[in-house]
């Protein structure tokens, strides 16, 4: 019955949020809320984007970036009230949709 | 006893609960129901409400249900169905009760009637183990010995057959959100039956 898919879209329509238009090579930054007790503060991760999964509501981002020398992917869920906001640092043209090859890529600053 | 609802599932989707995290949720859509008799003690011998849901076709009811939408002066319903109540005196036959019960953040109870699932074994039905594919097995998914001694099977003896299409209830499903525009209940979690399938709601009481 397509009468049903569309009152689901409808329903899902409501939880997305407005959020800037990026793609997979582009440099982003997050900041998560993070209760921690009573309080709640905003923590930052930046990141080069790897891979963006779904649609709508169940989009899903994985952002890498490189800490104290280790390696964080982070995979969230675009859409999630959690995030305060997101910012597009840098935009990046690549090739792939998919652009794994930017983990052995160092200096991810620097690509143009 | 709380009022009940008559729904429709829709669909499943991923919902953004109070704390932001993505939840399984389940839409149902839930037709506003209208009290079409007040059974009383006095009268009845007992406290109930009869209520109808649901557009149908006249021509499809039959005579002596479509009597008792008649006797109100509203078109028929296709569920007619009768909940017991503590306090009858609370309703009037003609007015509706719909979505806007329930709240977010409430529990609710929701029964349906699963999908079937043909004749199935024993592990399928009732969650046998099956036994290992090597190290010298000769069956893997049989049921294994009836029981000993007595030449006949107990009664109630686990085995094959028809498995699923039985009412199941689902209780304390928390409700993640209400849309009365569009007479939408998201819940929290799986609910029983294909999705259109037809769905009782109740506010689950402790």
């Amino acid at each position: 019955m397509t009468g049903m898919d569309d009152l689901i879209h409808a329903l899902e329509a409501e939880q997305v949020r407005e959020i800037p238009d990026f793609r997979p090579g582009d440099i982003v930054r997050f900041y998560e809320k993070v209760s921690e007790g009573a309080r709640e503060r905003l923590q930052p991760f930046e990141g080069v984007v790897l891979k963006i999964s779904g649609s709508g509501t169940r989009t899903m981002m994985t952002v890498r970036k490189v800490a104290a020398g280790v390696g964080v992917e982070r995979t969230v869920p675009v859409h999630s009230p959690r995030l305060e906001r997101i910012e597009v640092v840098k935009r990046n043209a690549v090739r792939k949709s998919r652009p794994y090859w930017l983990r052995r890529v160092s200096r991810i600053h620097k690509i143009e | 006893m709380p009022v009940e609802l008559i729904g429709r599932k829709v669909g499943m989707t991923q919902w953004f609960d109070g704390d932001g995290r993505a939840v399984a949720a389940t839409v149902i859509e839930v037709e506003p129901s209208v009290v079409v008799e007040v059974k009383t003690p006095d009268r009845h011998g007992y406290a109930a409400v009869q209520f109808g849901a649901g557009a149908v076709a006249e021509r499809k009811v039959k005579r002596p249900i479509l009597g008792q939408f008649r006797k109100i002066g509203i078109p028929p319903r296709k569920h007619l169905y009768e909940v017991r109540v503590d306090d009858p005196s609370r309703f009037s036959p003609g007015t509706e009760v719909g979505v806007d019960l329930f709240a977010a953040g409430e529990m609710v109870d929701v029964t349906g009637i699963s999908k079937g699932k043909g004749f199935q074994g024993t592990i399928k039905r009732w969650r046998f183990h099956s036994r290992p594919r090597s190290h010298g097995h000769k069956w893997f998914r049989r049921p294994g010995a009836a029981g000993r001694g007595l030449t006949k099977v107990v009664k109630g003896r686990k085995y094959p057959g028809h498995d699923g299409a039985q009412r199941v209830t689902v209780r304390n499903l928390a409700v993640l959100a209400v849309d009365n525009g569009r007479r939408l209940l998201v819940v929290r979690g799986s609910v029983p039956g294909p999705r259109s399938g037809a769905l009782r709601i109740r506010k689950h009481d402790a």
